[in-house]
């Protein structure tokens, strides 16, 4: 006993040992690491094997891309004519021909600010200033009439803009009145508890389509005669305060997960309530909860495409409207193909822009 | 107003009830200013309980509690003016976690007392300096051991220059080695004039600073006495024993 001799020289000399065992190595350790991983991976290959290259051949090598349906109807391989020859409709509908470059402005507007939005490092007043300007913008390119814009009908608009305005508006709405309602829930005030619960409760006790079949066919009847709301409005109201809902119980489980020490301490300070909410408790609670937060944006950026049930031309109804069409009859395939790859890197986009933020917002790591 | 004798914090006849659970019995108690209150005592006494009804982290049911002449009642206004002149350390340091160690400080000066941003981060680097972290401002919390976010919520509180200061058992949940950084920073604010009340089994620390030691047991504030009579000289049994359970 006592001092234990330290060879601190030999230590220092000391390298972590290098690994590096090359692509056949990596194989054995990932892949073929036991009977089980090894079966599955052979089974993994297999498929990719059978699959793969037929689908390769039909989608690219036989396919015909700018054809009309009859050409395509000798083709063996994939008809992807059917999306490109009618471009213009799925994404724009009825919306004036010589007219598309307004909903196409429109757009390009739309994906800018979603582009400076995306990245954390462009968040600034000046960045919220130009959404308001931008969403102002977005209306008149649509919707004309002032200027020299010719007024357009909002039950023409379609395809692309009409999906991504239900989703852009409902999302961006839906979220702050989710967490209000989430509060609301919270609340030490009975009268604002039971009334945030009730409403949670009663449309988490529905499905959208009812709702939405209650904006456009049952809401109109109690309106006075001659009273319309636009139909498109009413779908969005109803989008919205079905995705509130769902944020709000997305919300309440960020605010339970948060300790006492944390509203004490911001007590501690005198610090009110609204001031302990917005500066101490949902910046916090809110991060937690941010991808089960996308998991419910997510599924109602999909559901937007319920309005079709409600006759709203939104990009889901353009593209089935086209395969209707005899002539391009029989390449419904090409055509949802073409729809899911859309609503896929909407989607895609949207779990990386949580994945990205979470990083970004991520103090508690030590570095 | 700043003679000494004149007492910030009036407790008299406090009771507070848990459902029928009595946690604070009859409590009297004064604080003058600038006096340093040591108060031990075994677990579940209503050490915690007894402090946090001086801040309205828990409200009491019966008895009157006078901070700074401001009797505390549900009068919101009251509450928040007693809140920002009472600062408040607690066990688990409790930091803003999302916040730099800089913003965790001048949160509460920028939003409550109206400080202008430039004259809240200046105050804030001087009580960083003053608790030997300010090379850590800009850090958050989750980077800085238990010792430094101790301090740094000590730091939290004096931001916003409070009349008074409670700590909670503020170096219980530390490592051993950490007790002392933190300590020597109450010691010095002692020596500042801050008045202040400690729920602590540090002895040396209670021997150093307080003028009073007292004992809370079942609710009760069973003894009272200077820190040396206190610690040599217990006078109740529940002390006598407390005291051998803490020193073994
Ligand atoms: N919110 C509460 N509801 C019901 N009982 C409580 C509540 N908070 C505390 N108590 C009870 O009140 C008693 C006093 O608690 P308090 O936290 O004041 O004790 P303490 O002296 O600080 O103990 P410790 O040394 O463990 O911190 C304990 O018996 C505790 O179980
Ligand atoms: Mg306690």
């Amino acid at each position: 006993m006592g001092i234990v001799a330290v060879d601190k020289e030999a230590i220092r000399k000391m390298k972590p040992p290098v690994v590096h065992r090359g692509a056949i190595g990596w194989l054995k350790d990932n892949l073929f690491n036991g009977v089980f991983n090894s079966i599955l991976t052979l089974v993994f290959l297999a498929f990719l094997l059978r699959f793969v290259p037929p689908f390769i051949k039909w989608a690219f090598i036989d396919s015909v891309w700018f054809t009309t349906g009859d050409v395509c109807k000798e083709c063996p391989g994939a008809c992807w004519s059917v999306v490109l020859k009618n471009l213009r409709f799925v994404i724009f509908g009825f919306y004036p021909h010589d007219l598309h470059w307004r909903p196409f402005g429109a757009m390009l507007l739309l994906f800018t600010l979603l582009f400076f939005s995306y990245h954390k490092r462009f968040w600034s007043k000046k960045l919220g200033y130009a959404w308001i300007i931008g969403l102002v913008a977005m209306g008149i390119l649509m919707k004309g009439g002032i200027f020299w814009l010719t007024p357009v009908d909002s039950m023409k608009w379609g395809g692309l803009p009409l999906t991504m305005i239900l989703s852009v508006f409902g999302l961006a709405a839906a979220y702050p009145l989710g967490v209000i309602l989430a509060l609301g829930r919270d609340s030490h005030m009975p009268m604002i508890r039971y009334l945030s619960i009730g409403y949670i409760e009663m449309i988490r006790g529905v499905p959208l389509i009812s709702l939405l079949f209650m904006s456009s066919i049952i809401f109109p009847l109690f309106l006075p005669e001659g009273v319309t709301i636009n139909k498109i409005l009413r779908a969005q109201v109803a989008i919205i305060l079905f995705t509130a809902a769902y944020v709000a119980e997305v919300v309440r489980g960020g605010l339970q997960g948060m300790s006492r020490g944390q509203y004490e301490a911001a007590d501690a300070l005198g610090l009110n309530y609204y001031q302990t909410m917005r500066l101490v408790i949902l910046p916090q609670a809110l991060k937690i909860v941010i991808p089960p937060t996308l998991s419910v944006l997510i599924s109602a950026f999909k559901d937007t495409s319920l309005v079709v049930i409600i006759a709203l031309y939104d990009f889901l109804l353009t593209s089935k409207t086209v395969i209707q069409n005899p002539e391009w009859n029989g390449f419904s395939t090409e055509m949802y193909l073409f729809v899911a790859l859309m609503y896929f890197l909407g989607c895609f986009s949207m779990s990386n822009f949580s994945r990205k933020l979470e990083q970004e917002l991520d103090t508690d790591k030590r570095s | 107003m700043t003679d000494t004798t004149d007492p910030i914090i009036q407790v008299k006849n406090l009771n507070k009830w848990y459902g029928d659970f009595h946690v604070l019995k009859n409590i009297n108690l004064e604080v003058k200013r600038q006096e340093k209150i040591v108060i031990c005592g075994p677990s579940g006494s209503g050490k915690s309980t007894l402090i946090r009804c001086i801040n309205r982290l828990e409200e009491h049911q019966k008895g009157k509690i006078i901070v700074d002449g401001i009797e505390l009642t549900n009068n919101l206004k009251n509450i928040e003016t007693i809140r920002t002149e009472v600062g408040m350390v607690f066990q688990h340091f409790n930091l803003f976690p999302h916040l730099t160690i800089l913003d965790n400080l001048t949160l509460g000066p920028i939003w409550v007392r109206k400080t202008p941003k430039k004259q809240a981060e200046e105050t804030a680097m001087f009580y960083l300096e003053k608790v030997k972290i300010a090379e850590q401002a800009n850090k958050f919390p989750g980077q800085l051991s238990g010792g430094q976010q101790q301090r740094v919520a000590i730091a939290r509180s004096l931001c916003m220059k409070p009349k008074v200061m409670l700590f909670d058992e503020p170096t219980s949940a530390l490592d051993p080695e950490m007790v002392k950084e933190v300590l020597d920073v109450m010691v010095q604010l002692s020596e500042e004039g801050m008045t202040m009340i400690v729920v602590s089994h540090e002895m040396g620390f209670a021997k150093t600073v307080a003028q009073r030691v007292m004992l809370m047991d079942d609710g009760m504030i069973l003894e009272e006495n200077n820190p040396i009579d206190f610690f040599e000289n217990p006078q109740h049994e529940r002390t006598q024993f407390f005291l051998s359970q803490i020193l073994h």
